[in-house]
């Protein structure tokens, strides 16, 4: 089933906005369906695409297998391999606990379990609501904060088992208001 | 501004920007103008260091000051422990946890009044005096910068600033007088070996890459920094990104390649947003494209971004994710050198490395060979982190011991703790106990004491930290990372683990600990790339220095530092417990029981050791053995 015109989308999904704007971003590409080398900006489109989709779903990985006209495996191999790539989507809340090794001697193994307690959810999951998100990642390169924990955008530094709860709570007291908060965040 | 087409063209910008550095150097005071610098790094941004710049140019404007006081945000001062950090010029005053909110004291009383604000100075700890400039801080003191040299310097979004410092002038000389051959041979001479870790001559590998014959060359600058903990390119990248270019534009004409690619982790959107405004501005004033400073030489960079796969710090590794692949490594030979990205003969230096060229070629390769011990020339910078009390970024001449940089630099062990053992080398590496403080830190020192250099990350462990368990955190750290290419890496580290657990939660052997050891001696043998290789390294030196606390894991069942939480036992002590239901009502289990104002009991049967009762016992009656 190799779709020999790689510009058109795929699955009925021409006009989706957010397919639009991925279309727009890979035509800048300018990838030439023969070059060997066109691959070379995969990883690149990768990023693009969980940042307009937030994950990378099936229907956003052959679309964009077709576009570079590789296979669909190729694609969902590179996604498997990179931590970074999600093909699940994470909550609106994005709670990351560093365990990068300065954390780690510091404490930051107990201060995840705290998040997992106040939230109910283990690292790695998402809240039934969707809201909310809880991951480790390895360092973040602010080891005088150390332990740190990110909540979007925001770095909280010298966070101590039991703070979870307190540091959570204007994120719980938002869910009325969806988001707000987030946006508020990242400015 | 126009492209910059001769030398001459070049040092007439220096001299048109060199005052705008003078008075941060202290070469050249000016009473007209005071600085404002605002560390503009990773961990003090964090902080809110950028709502600081912003509260300093609302009171300048507020006050009219425009021409005379200038704020500037900047690379990392490296002293991220007391951060946010203020510097002001000319003085060189040094403030320190500085809050968004005391911009408009330091603004009333110094720059106005010109008073120093007191209560921001650093405070020396041991001797509670105050230091008035950052040249009397200790941690400061036995430091020498050579690849930091512009981090808290110059503006990093600024090409004006590090033209003004100095820079290109190298690649100026380079490219104008020296054939690339004379190049390599500078390089070889000033001794420079990898900072990435494995410490490979860099010369060497210039002219290994420089030897074959190819249209297409590539030089690849690898800021795929996955140590955690460690963060020594990342500020460099974010404080002082032309040098870096510089240094690859350089490797490019030695080598004779036209085509460089940046390959950084995509944890790291400072770095890359500070490196393209860089290359934007390198390209405009002509360091990069076609027929650069008229020399007739060509070279361009291109940023890719990694994707978080710690084994794409491997050189083959890392050239597969450059071609959009899975980043798995090949083996070697043959090397990038002659075979490296889409075949072609390929240099890939880490960032540290790149950062040393530019001043080996303005300060000459004998002053470079000068730093440093007989086989390790130059410096190295650390990220010293952990248990210490100054965390932060050090660089120091090779040689120097780890007693200077802990006790001397570090300010020693924090929370009055004993210092217990030193990790350097990161998952790679292994840990250096209190025997070997005095040992001067070069690559063959540590190897020879069952570490290695690695990228520079240092952390600090006290006797509060269990090595069974640090050595069971960074299995856990390269089982998550392997890609599972080859067996020994993808089983062999995974079986590691799972013995380290048992042995943390008290399910150990002895015969487990011969396992172990042969376990990690076949994995040492037989992986495929230097991340299996290396992986048993955390547990090999800590069986060989720290044996007495696997041994009371496996035969007591005993935790001795105190820290694997299965190993522990919490106690109630009758004659403090007064009864006041405290635990009991905190305790997730049910497992304490007792009424009020009578003692205490727990439970062992049915005790998970969260520690809940022992935090909220405020009469000290619960302890933990």
């Amino acid at each position: 089933m190799v779709n020999n015109d790689v510009r058109t989308p795929c699955c009925g999904v021409k006009n989706h906005p957010q397919f639009t704007k991925l279309d727009a971003y890979i035509d800048t590409l300018q990838i030439d369906p023969e070059d060997p080398h066109r691959k070379e900006t995969l990883i690149a489109t990768l990023h693009q695409a969980q940042e307009i989709f937030g994950y990378l779903p099936e229907a956003v990985q052959i679309h964009i297998a077709r576009r570079y006209n590789i296979p669909h495996a190729d694609v969902s191999g590179v996604i498997s391999f990179y931590n970074f790539f999600t093909t699940t989507p994470k909550g609106e809340v994005q709670i990351n606990v560093c365990l990068g090794t300065a954390c780690y001697v510091n404490g930051a193994d107990r201060v995840l379990q705290d998040f997992e307690k106040a939230l109910g959810i283990q690292a790695g999951k998402v809240s039934e609501d969707g809201r909310f998100s809880l991951d480790s990642l390895r360092c973040v390169g602010a080891c005088g904060l150390a332990p740190v924990v990110t909540i979007n955008q925001k770095v909280y530094g010298k966070v101590k088992p039991g703070e979870a709860r307190e540091i959570l709570e204007k994120y719980i007291v938002e869910e009325g208001s969806k988001g707000r908060e987030v946006t508020h965040e990242q400015n | 501004m126009n492209k910059i087409e001769t030398p001459t063209q070049l040092m007439e910008l220096y001299d048109q920007y060199k005052s705008l550095l003078s008075a941060r150097l202290g070469t050249e005071i000016t009473d007209e103008t005071l600085v404002i610098l605002v560390c503009g790094g990773t961990g003090c941004q964090s902080s809110e260091s950028e709502r600081i710049v912003e509260n300093f140019k609302q009171l300048i404007a507020a006050h009219g000051l425009d021409g005379r006081v200038h704020v500037s945000i900047t690379g990392c001062f490296g002293f991220c422990e007391k951060g946010p950090i203020v510097k002001v010029f000319p003085g060189n005053v040094f403030y320190v946890q500085v809050k968004p909110e005391d911009a408009s004291e330091i603004f009333e009383q110094h720059i106005l009044q010109g008073k120093k604000v007191g209560r921001l100075l650093y405070e020396e700890p041991t001797t509670n005096t105050k230091s008035e400039t950052a040249d009397d801080i200790p941690f400061y003191k036995r430091q020498l910068r050579v690849a930091l040299r512009n981090c808290g310097l110059i503006n990093p979004e600024k090409i004006e600033e590090y033209l003004g410092a100095g820079g290109y002038q190298a690649l100026s000389r380079v490219l104008l007088s020296m054939t690339p051959q004379q190049v390599i041979e500078e390089m070889k001479k000033s001794g420079l070996r990898g900072r990435g870790g494995a410490g490979f001559l860099t010369g060497k590998k210039w002219e290994f890459a420089s030897r074959f014959e190819s249209e297409e060359k590539y030089v690849i600058c690898n800021a795929d920094e996955g140590d955690p903990g460690a963060f020594m390119d990342r500020s460099i990248m974010e404080g002082d990104s032309h040098s870096v270019i510089e240094g690859m534009i350089i490797a490019g004409y030695a080598i004779g390649a036209h085509q460089g690619y940046i390959y950084i982790r995509a944890e790291y959107p400072l770095a890359v947003k500070r490196l393209q405004i860089a290359l934007s501005q390198a390209r405009k004033y002509g360091f990069l494209g076609e027929n650069i400073l008229g020399s007739g030489f060509s070279f361009d960079i291109q940023i890719r971004l990694g994707a978080g796969a710690f084994v794409c710090g491997e050189e083959t590794a890392l050239i597969h994710s450059l071609q959009g692949l899975r980043g798995e490594p090949t083996t070697k030979p043959p090397f990038p050198a002659e075979s490296g990205l889409w075949g072609k003969p390929t240099v890939v230096n880490n960032v540290e490395t790149l950062a040393n060229v530019p001043v080996i070629f303005q300060k000459g390769a004998d002053w470079f060979r000068s730093l440093g011990t007989e086989t390790s020339k130059g410096t190295k910078v650390f990220a010293l982190a952990g248990k210490v009390a100054n965390v932060g970024l050090v660089e120091v001449p090779m040689g120097t011991t780890l007693r200077e940089i802990i006790y001397d630099i570090g300010g020693g062990i924090k929370d009055g703790a004993e210092f217990k053992a030193a990790q350097t080398g990161g998952p790679s590496g292994g840990c250096i106990p209190r025997a070997f403080l005095d040992t001067p830190i070069d690559y063959e020192s540590l190897s020879a004491i069952g570490s290695m250099m690695g990228s520079g990350g240092m952390i600090i462990m006290s006797d509060r930290d269990c090595m069974v368990n640090i050595a069971r955190f960074y299995l856990e750290f390269t089982v998550e990372e392997s890609c599972g290419r080859c067996t020994p890496c993808r089983i062999g580290n995974k079986r590691m683990l799972e013995i380290l657990t048992d042995i943390t939660e008290g399910r150990g052997s002895e015969e487990d600990l011969v396992e172990l050891q042969a376990l990690a001696e076949t994995i040492v043998d037989s992986s495929l790339c230097g991340l299996g290789q290396t992986a048993p390294n955390p547990v090999l030196s800590t069986m060989k220095y720290f044996m007495d606390e696997y041994e009371a894991h496996v035969k007591e069942k005993r935790c001795p530092a105190g820290v694997c939480q299965k190993l522990l036992h919490y106690i109630i002590l009758p004659e403090k417990c007064i009864g006041c239901t405290s635990c009991s009502r905190g305790c997730p289990v049910g497992a304490i029981t007792g009424s009020v104002k009578q003692v205490h009991t727990i439970d062992e049967s049915k005790c998970i050791k969260c520690g809940v009762c022992m935090n909220r016992c405020k009469f000290g009656a619960i302890i933990r053995q």
